[in-house]
């Protein structure tokens, strides 16, 4: 009971020195927004990546054409060959007349020219279409069925698929260093903030060690400020994450540029990523004015 | 029944300078003592010994049963839950009238909410004061900010009161009056009392139990009755 009456009271205290050091809170306040605003940015970019590139998992496909020359047993043990690589998680093999026969389909031109072909004729070519298990490592697993001896050649849109997954990965790894860099600074105004605050109620904390308050007593009220100051901070982000996100994604109909890019849906993804901002606002604030109560509160 | 002990106690800084050596002393529980000594005789450092602001560097000091010296910073706090504390500056809260002031001693512990209240309200009925409990320390006099200093000292209700000069900055006639307070809460609460003063007329007039240092030595050990103003 005694301990929940402190964490009151010092919640109370935490709300008044706010109020009283109003410029530097809101200085602290600002920092706050712009860290948790690149914040909520990364949080949203690595999602998406990760969401992008798992989708690009289940549809990328490497085709592998057959030469024409190659034999029926040499396409059969092509399929364990292909097996036998280590990325690969499933082949599936297409025969020049399925290929054929889907073409026709497709299209009304393909099929006037094609039904004339019979199966020695047909100038296409027997396919595998292998899935990777990391297409990070597509291409070298391309460059391996590549190698066989019976492969002519193998297409998986490799330009594109490397580019997009180089360009995603930059922006993450660029906002990650952002983001480190904005929490330390954000936590160095904490400290400052904080420090000026206990320098504002020395005397108050003077006499309440002289009365016998708790270490815990006296640092609570400061770690619960810095707390404040976090959650204050992480509201402006919430609502720019929440809105802006909404929009982004209704602008764009739900896909960046091409149907490729497809964005994560706004619902539940910006609840949970709001949360997540409002927690490392909160942490960030902890732990700053933590350190301030450390370097400056001798208790 | 002995109280506090002081058990070879030696006090010397870090710059080097020894403020007390060897000390040995016991004040008996409900006592009222003095202790009197000129500039540097060490008695600053005893009483804030007493109240573990500063450790001793060697010897032993028992109060109530708890060894002091033995406390780690982290119990502090649990000491100075029995003892009340007045100091010549009274250091009151200026933004914070009479009973708040008062209070915030409770609040700092963490004492219920509807205990604070009749604690208060008893506390500076005893010095004289629930006339003011609105009043700003600001348009109190010297002598009333004083008693507001005592009222939030003894509103814990402790074993011990630790007086650091409290007349310091106030008229004879008023420090009179602190004294005569300090002597009452003695009587009434049974509070073992130990003021630090260097207010001969006070020490002359009350004859209690007069501890006198000099240059960081027992000098005299008066018993009361016994004090005889001598220059120290």
């Amino acid at each position: 009971m005694r301990f929940f009456r402190i964490v009151g009271r010092s919640i109370r205290d935490a709300f008044k020195s706010v109020g009283r050091n109003f410029s530097l809170s809101l200085a602290s306040i600002s920092c706050i927004i712009v860290t948790l605003v690149i914040v909520a940015l990364s949080i949203v970019i690595t999602y998406n990546v990760d969401n992008f590139t798992s989708e690009l998992k289940k549809d990328l496909t490497i085709v592998a054409f057959v030469s024409n020359e190659a034999d029926k047993a040499d396409v059969d043990k092509l399929k364990t060959d292909i097996q036998e690589i280590s990325n690969v998680e499933k082949v599936t093999f297409k025969s020049k007349s399925d290929i054929k026969d889907e073409m026709m389909k497709e299209d009304e031109a393909f099929e006037n020219v094609m039904k004339q072909w019979d199966e020695e004729e047909n100038p296409l070519q027997n396919t595998y279409l292998i899935k990777v298990k990391d297409i990070e490592k597509i291409s070298e697993t391309a460059t391996a069925i590549n190698n066989l001896s019976a492969i002519d050649t193998v297409k998986y849109g490799e330009g594109m698929v490397d580019q997009l997954v180089t360009v995603f990965k930059t922006a993450q790894k660029v906002s990650i260093v952002a983001v480190i860099a904005l929490v330390l600074m954000t936590m160095f105004l904490i400290v400052n903030t904080i420090k000026l605050t206990i320098f504002s109620r020395k005397r108050e904390i003077s006499i309440m060690r002289l009365v016998g308050a708790s270490n815990f007593a006296i640092k609570i009220p400061f770690v619960v400020e810095g707390m404040i100051l976090g959650f204050l901070g992480s509201l402006v982000p919430v609502g720019l994450l929440i809105y802006g996100y909404k929009s982004l994604y209704n602008y764009f109909g739900g896909r960046l540029f091409t149907d490729i890019i497809k964005l994560v849906k706004p619902e539940p993804f910006i609840y949970y990523a709001a949360g997540i901002v409002v927690v490392i606002g909160i942490i960030v604030g902890m732990i700053g004015s933590g350190r301030a109560v450390r370097k400056y509160l001798k208790v | 029944m002995e109280f506090i002990r002081f058990n070879n106690v030696t006090k010397q800084y870090k710059n080097g300078v020894v403020a007390i050596y060897d000390l040995n002393l016991s004040i008996e529980k409900g006592d009222f003592c003095f202790i009197i000594g000129g500039s540097g005789s060490g008695k600053s450092t005893l009483i804030k010994m007493l109240y573990r602001e500063e450790k001793p560097t060697r010897g032993e000091i028992i109060i109530g049963g708890l060894k002091v010296n033995k406390l780690r910073n982290a119990n502090v706090y649990k000491l100075r839950r029995k003892l009340g504390i007045v100091f010549q500056d009274y250091r009151l809260l200026p933004k914070s009238n009479v009973y708040e002031n008062v209070a915030f001693a409770l609040e700092a512990i963490g004492a219920k909410k509807k205990e604070i209240r009749p604690k208060v309200l008893k506390a500076l009925e005893l010095v004289g004061l629930k006339s003011k409990l609105r009043d700003y320390p600001d348009n109190l006099s010297g002598g009333e900010q004083q008693r507001v200093a005592i009222a939030r000292a003894i509103v814990n209700e402790p074993k011990l009161l630790i007086c650091d000069e409290p007349t310091g900055n106030l008229d004879p006639v008023m420090s009179m009056e602190i004294v005569d307070l300090l002597e009452e809460i003695n009587k009434k609460e049974g509070t073992t009392v130990v003021m630090v003063t260097h207010d001969k007329v006070i020490v002359d007039k009350k004859k209690k139990h007069v501890i006198a240092l000099k240059e960081g030595h027992l000098y005299k050990d008066y018993k009361e009755g016994e004090y005889i103003d001598e220059i120290l």
